[in-house]
């Protein structure tokens, strides 16, 4: 499916989803709550097919946080960027997506010890390099530690 | 009162729990994995990661683009080049800067030696989890060779960053195309000899063959990519999909596999040496005159915006995001590292089989620890 599609196929999908313009790739904006299902038809609809997620992360933009998707299909070789704000600083819950995408249960783990998403509904959300008695999400842009991290 | 004489028996049926590493040669670095058994077969597995953890992403918040290439060396250090690769490929992108057609062909022979170099250890490592210490020596020995031919032009031997956004630190040196050539016949003969020591050994396969199935649909939907993905049918190289350096020039054949077991993956790789020799064999006599860097600013400074670029590192697709908003230095970079994500299916290939089957399905995934923890 060719970009212009597919851009019509999500908006049609979600009305409300904010379409972004982007070098490279198709972005949209999804509203919080409807990532999950958005998700669940991208993967399950013959003409989407979006079964591979290749990199799930996140980014703080000091206003609130964004956490972004980047999807493809392996049959039909389309891509696809999502990304899902956070209200704010304070509420950070996001739906997760590994009961869909298997992978996304580590990325989402990862996203959560390093920039401190909390997941719903994810089964195992433990800090995955950090130690559990960790202080803070290092890789906020407010997060400091005079400690471990040499400033020059 | 009668006395119990007879000891406690334990009930085998009782599940219980095994730590193997975070020292522990069999898991190649510091990994941690907790097996649970029943008996002696794995009922799950939780890998504890984080053990080398640098925070290579929040570092290179701190630094330019070129101080980040240094980073990247040390997250799979095995393939280095590849991974100094991918940072240059997004600066370049980003700045829309053509790279000399020599830049080219020597970053796609220097790739495909390195892709060698890491599964001649991989190999020799595999062999030695398996029970035979002669792999490793074998696998040491020529990998040696290629080490050699990089520290020749490279100045180093393990972490290069011989790679900069727009070229190279310095040219090949002129006895590089000749050392290449060397290898490549004298491996031609030694590649036969790793056969003829393990692929062919029964107790080998009797060990690998129908042990650590991942199924195509379980590959994509873990995201494991690499030999690893391709031994179950997942067509994931990027060399093929999205062609950077002089791929789209040169032919060779995309290994799949069918089955999906650990054989397979082993296979896959000892496949995918004969196709990089290939590959270097048609570029090494015809790589073009010219300079080995493009003109390139002193500061380096990325337009606002983000960008992705992926690359086909040794162990599947290494992928680099970034958030610029037009500093020096990236406003955030997330590296998707094949490794963590090829470790996130480890719980799943390895339940149901045996505790000793562990050892060659973890083996056959070829880790790297520190570019699991990054």
């Amino acid at each position: 499916m060719d970009n212009a599609t597919l851009k019509e196929r999500i908006s049609g999908l979600v009305p409300d989803a904010e379409y972004q313009e982007s070098k490279q790739f198709l972005t949209f904006i999804i509203p919080l709550d409807k990532m999950h299902g958005l998700a669940l038809k991208l993967k399950q609809e013959a003409d989407l097919a979006f079964d591979y997620l290749f990199c799930l992360t996140a980014v703080d933009r000091n206003d609130f946080f964004e956490v972004v998707y980047h999807l493809e299909s392996t049959t039909l070789k389309h891509q696809l960027e999502l990304k899902v704000r956070t209200a704010d600083r304070d509420h950070v819950a996001v739906d997760t997506v590994c009961d869909v995408w298997g992978t996304a249960e580590f990325h989402e783990r990862e996203a959560y010890d390093l920039m401190g998403i909390t997941f719903n509904n994810h089964p195992d959300l433990r800090r995955i390099f950090l130690d559990e008695s960790w202080k803070g999400h290092p890789l906020r842009k407010d997060y400091v530690d005079e400690v471990n991290i040499i400033e020059l | 009162m009668k006395e119990d004489i007879n000891p406690p028996v334990r009930n085998i049926e009782e599940e219980y729990h095994i730590n193997i590493g975070p020292q522990h040669p069999s898991t190649h670095g510091v990994l941690r994995l907790v097996a649970s058994l029943k008996g002696e077969t794995v009922t799950s597995l939780k890998p504890h990661c984080g053990y080398i953890h640098r925070g290579i992403e929040k570092m290179c918040e701190k630094d330019t683009y070129p101080q980040v290439i240094h980073l990247t060396d040390r997250m799979d250090y095995l393939s280095a080049h590849i991974n100094n690769h991918v940072v240059c490929l997004l600066v370049e992108k980003a700045l829309e800067v053509d790279v000399p057609e020599r830049v080219q062909y020597i970053r796609t022979i220097m790739d495909e030696l390195t892709r060698i170099a890491s599964h001649q250890l991989w190999w020799g490592c595999f062999g030695m989890d398996m029970g035979g210490q002669t792999c490793l020596l074998y696998g040491m020995r020529d990998r040696e060779k290629i080490l050699d031919a990089f520290e020749e032009s490279c100045g180093s031997r393990l972490l290069h960053s011989y790679y900069t956004p727009g070229g190279l630190m310095k040219d090949i040196h002129p006895n590089f195309q000749k050392k290449v050539k060397d290898f490549i016949k004298y491996f031609r003969k030694k590649i036969h000899d790793y056969d003829c020591i393990l692929t062919g050994n029964v107790i080998m396969q009797e060990r690998t063959k129908g042990v650590g199935i991942l199924t195509k649909e379980e590959a994509i939907d873990y995201g494991v990519t690499g030999p690893t993905g391709r031994a179950s049918g997942f067509s994931c190289d990027v060399r093929k999909r999205y062609p950077y350096g002089v791929y789209d020039r040169v032919g060779f054949k995309e290994i799949l596999g069918t089955k999906g077991d650990t054989f397979e993956r082993y296979m896959m790789r000892m496949l995918e040496m004969r196709e990089s020799m290939n590959i270097i064999e048609q570029l090494i006599d015809n790589i073009p005159a010219g300079d080995y860097t493009a003109k390139m600013k002193a500061v380096l400074k990325l337009p606002a915006g983000e960008y992705y670029q992926r690359v086909e590192s040794a162990r599947g697709e290494l992928g680099v995001y970034v958030v610029s908003d037009g500093n020096k230095s990236p406003y955030r970079m997330k590296f998707r590292s094949p490794n963590f994500s090829n470790l996130s299916a480890l719980d799943h290939i390895c339940r149901g089989f045996k505790i000793a089957d562990l050892i060659a399905i973890s083996g056959s995934l070829d880790f790297v620890i520190p570019d699991i923890d990054r």
